[in-house]
């Protein structure tokens, strides 16, 4: 079943065109990995699909579920079941992971017409959920990703999805920053996460973490435009030739 | 209390001569009190017209259990009152003082240079009178109340404290300003004398009427190696100045803390000048501010570290978030040192609400307004949750978060 169909989509910011007409369909079930050089718009395209209200989008459609994803502010995405890891997760003091992550999670709950979970039943899950990506839980306490390492921001951002529990996950250079133990723990959490009813946009400069979180499909992004798509073995390409060539054949 | 008679004709004199500060004076150049100056005020009736009974309840809830003086327009309520203290430890109503509280009374406000305490001084009725022998641990905060009403004439009072702490002793004050009504203008002055080796902590919580005036100082004399804390909270009034002067004393730890967030029209200006008398002091400040609608606040921090005042360790910090294009934020350090071992630093900020951070928080399913409300009230917190007394924390948050939900409508 198509969970995320998108056509034709444009993409500007600050009157700068950064996505150019992206065609793309994500199935339940599936995991696509979207690759390119820096520029080409691979965050831009994830950001535009969490609602970032920087980016304008100038023409095309995304239909999520059936439904116009264009048109819902970034919270009804989230309920709605979307998730984006962020590139750079927001520090923010004052706010503990504890507070927001049950705010987060009772209002998607509630969206999905279950119950709010009280304090017991939220620790029990979200302590379960910790141990997915091997975080202390004393880590809870502490103010949303203030005073973290780039590994605990990334390794947060996929606790959370854990516990959101979205139907299309997007990880926006989840890898970046990350060393290799890291990179095998947000690897791990993600494929735990790997469900027949759930689809995952992977997007990432490097092959490596394409080891870790093996792809169905594999698509090269080149100046806003996806101009090559392929299987695994695409992304092995990539790693052996880079990405200079496709660049070329583009703006030739 | 004869011997302060002398005093109030020498306060009057000086407010005669003084008059009401003008902006021209550089401690008054943000805030303009001629509304104040303009007004014909009149006494304040000593009853609770006004006040409807569950309304007044309500908000003195927070003040229950322990000892807690109540005063109705600057004069002292026995029926709202309660004295329960242990023995040797005294809270009375000023006028009903014994004669040793006029070796402090109005020593160490100055009524010479400042006008509003010449005011107060000159013409003060009653107040609350805290003395609390040596080595004494008070249990408990003791709170003092003051309702003030304003009728359909415009009202002044005078409210006027002294807390005097023995040395080695441990007190928690909490002062509370209520009001409710009209147009009224309460010029309050609090005096601390914190004894040797004291532990003192002092906490203001303001909500008085949108549309009244309020004038406050507090002054503060700390002992030697005393630890002073004062938390100073303006939720309310048109038109509000707070003053805090500390002075310290050889390794006296002082914190000078202060929460404000002016909305609508409100005009809020906190002065506060920490003086390193002595060497080995301490102080940390720090003051945040919430701006919403076309409000206005000042913030004027001066740090004094006088000569010989070696070994200094000063920090103060003032940020403000601003909610709203309108407000206005005036924020000045003001350093003084004479002396050349110690260590001063000071920051000031002024920002709006983090946009990533909204973003972030949407983007996991929180609606924008309940994002923003998240991120005020983070930013708020840490002055919060320094507060020790428990059901003031608690008022507190409440107050915060209603505050919040009425600027967003």
């Amino acid at each position: 079943m198509a969970l995320l169909t998108i056509k034709n989509l444009h993409a500007s910011v600050a009157g700068k065109e950064i996505l150019r007409g992206i065609d793309l369909t994500v199935n339940t079930g599936e995991v696509h990995a979207i690759m390119g050089p820096n520029g080409s718009g691979k965050s831009t395209l994830a950001q535009v699909l969490a609602g970032r209200d920087l980016y304008q989008v100038t023409d095309g459609q995304v239909l999520y579920d059936g439904k116009d994803l264009l048109n819902m502010p970034p919270e009804e995405r989230a309920q709605e079941g979307i998730f984006m890891a962020f590139q750079y997760p927001v520090e923010i003091p004052g706010v503990s992971n504890m507070y927001f992550l049950k705010a987060a999670l009772n209002t998607i709950r509630k969206r999905r017409g279950l119950e709010e979970l009280d304090a017991m039943d939220f620790l029990t899950l979200v302590k379960e959920k910790l141990a997915l990506v091997e975080m202390d839980p004393a880590f809870l306490n502490r103010p949303v990703n203030a005073g973290f390492s780039g590994g605990e921001k990334k390794r947060n951002e996929i606790f959370q999805m854990a516990v959101l529990e979205p139907r299309l996950a997007i990880l926006d250079e989840t890898d970046s920053g990350l060393d290799i133990d890291a990179l095998k723990i947000v690897a791990n959490g993600v494929n735990q996460l790997r469900t027949r009813d759930r689809a995952m946009i992977v997007v990432t400069h490097y092959q490596r973490l394409l080891n870790y979180i093996v792809p169905d499909y594999v698509h090269v992004l080149a100046n806003g435009r996806i101009v090559k798509s392929g299987d695994k073995n695409l992304a092995l390409e990539l790693d052996q030739s880079g990405y200079a060539g496709l660049e070329e054949a583009v703006t030739a | 209390m004869t011997r302060i008679e002398p005093i109030r004709q020498d306060a009057a004199r000086r407010f005669a001569e003084l008059g009401f500060p003008t902006t021209r004076d550089e401690d008054w150049r943000f805030t303009n009190v001629s509304p104040i100056a303009r007004t014909q005020f009149s006494a304040a009736p000593s009853d609770l017209s006004g006040w409807g009974e569950g309304q007044l309840e309500q908000r003195l809830v927070p003040y229950e259990g322990g000892p807690r003086l109540v005063f109705i327009n600057g004069r002292y309520s026995p029926e709202l009152s309660s004295l329960k203290l242990a023995w040797g430890i005294r809270a009375t109503p000023l006028r009903e003082a014994n004669g040793a509280v006029e070796a402090h009374l109005a020593r160490y406000a100055d009524y010479q240079d400042r006008a509003f305490v010449a005011l107060n001084t000159a013409n003060f009725k009653d107040g609350a009178c805290i003395q609390i022998p040596k080595g004494t641990v008070v249990e408990g905060p003791i709170h003092l109340v003051f309702l003030a009403s304003g009728g359909d004439v415009p009202v002044i009072s005078h409210p006027r404290n002294l807390v005097v702490i023995g040395s080695g002793s441990q007190a928690t004050v909490v002062e509370s300003y209520i009001g409710h009504g009209a147009k009224y203008f309460t010029n309050a002055v609090t005096e601390i004398v914190a004894g040797e080796r004291s532990v003192v902590d002092h906490y203001k919580l303001q909500e008085e009427d949108e549309r009244s005036f309020h004038v406050a100082t507090l002054q503060v004399q700390l002992g030697r190696d005393a630890n002073f804390s004062t938390h100073s909270i303006s939720l309310g009034g048109g038109l509000v100045r707070n003053d805090i002067n500390a002075v310290l004393a050889e390794g006296t730890e002082a914190t000078v803390n202060g929460l404000y967030l002016p909305s609508g029209s409100q005009h809020v200006d906190n002065h506060t000048m920490i003086d390193h008398a002595r060497p080995h002091g301490t102080s940390h400040e720090l003051y945040k501010g919430i701006l919403s609608g076309a409000s206005a606040a000042v913030f004027n921090g001066k740090i004094i570290v006088r000569a010989g005042a070696q070994k200094t360790d000063a920090k103060q910090t003032n940020k403000n978030l601003v909610l709203s294009e309108d407000a206005t934020i005036n924020t000045k350090p003001e350093l003084q040192i004479h002396a050349d071992d110690v260590r001063c630093t000071h920051g000031a900020t002024i920002g709006q609400l983090d946009q990533e951070a909204i973003f972030y928080l949407q983007s996991r399913g929180i609606g924008k307004e309940q994002a923003r409300d998240l991120l005020t009230y983070a930013f708020a917190r840490d002055v919060i949750d320094r507060i020790k007394v428990e059901p003031l924390r608690a008022r507190l948050e409440k107050i915060v978060l209603e505050r919040l939900h009425a600027n967003r409508n």
